[in-house]
């Protein structure tokens, strides 16, 4: 599946996209976060279990318990400041 | 029922106009039209003066948010017609950044509807503002207020 990071968190982790392939254990966006951790030091800092920050799965907002399944594109980013 | 985002600004009267042509059914229009405010914030013993914005968005997740938002207010009052143009990309103070134009038979429908856009599209869509500071770029965080804000819709 394709990860993006957004604002801060893409400087942060130090790229704005990536594939990655988790293994099966792998099934929540939560469970995602803990297995992104391991990848970088930025990864670890930009999804730190205090830091502030929301998930998409294929462009919709999720929460960190929604189901992976067969999601194509999951995405990280701080709170929405538009507007 | 429209809704855009864009790099370049837009005409309010072009856009008004075009949202409400051949439609007799429309009582009045409420237009939020939102700005780049100049803007001062305190660092320590340095007062900086903000002039500039880039706002990072996420296409596609953008779209969809405004239109899932768009479709709420459908459901929530009587509408004629609506539109969301946000832009995105490099800002200035005093640039325009967004317009939402609500249509309605009722005017407090109108008001409201629109009222209830503007507060919700500033916490469910996908937008980052970084700013432009004398010492650098930074990140705005998020408001509590624009929160409480969104809150106060909620279905009861």
């Amino acid at each position: 599946m394709k990860v993006r990071y957004f604002a801060w968190m893409k400087r942060t982790v130090g790229l704005p996209e990536e594939e990655v392939t988790p293994p099966a254990e792998v099934k929540t966006v939560g469970d995602l976060v803990v297995w992104l951790r391991a990848r970088s030091a930025g990864h670890a800092e930009a999804l730190a279990a205090g830091a502030a920050f929301g998930a998409a799965v294929d462009q919709r907002t999720a929460s960190f318990d929604a189901p992976l399944a067969d999601a194509r594109e999951v995405a990280f980013f701080p709170p929405f400041t538009g507007g | 029922m429209t809704v855009r985002v864009q790099q370049g600004d837009f005409d309010v009267g072009a856009e008004l106009d075009g949202l409400t042509r051949g439609n007799r059914k429309i009582r009045g229009l409420a237009v939020f039209v939102g700005l780049v405010r100049e803007m001062h914030m305190r660092d320590g013993l340095h007062r900086e003066r903000i002039e500039a914005m880039t706002l990072e968005h996420y296409p596609g997740m953008t779209e969809k948010a405004l239109e899932d938002i768009e479709a709420e207010a459908q459901r929530r009052w009587p509408l004629e017609a609506t539109l969301i143009v946000h832009r995105h990309g490099r800002l200035e103070a005093g640039d325009r950044i967004v317009l939402v134009a609500v249509g309605s038979p009722h005017r407090d429908a109108a008001f409201e509807a629109c009222e209830f856009l503007v507060d919700w599209l500033k916490t469910k869509a996908p937008f980052w503002k970084l700013e432009e500071t004398p010492s650098g770029e930074k990140w705005v965080e998020a408001h509590e207020g624009d929160d409480a804000a969104a809150a106060r819709w909620a279905k009861k």
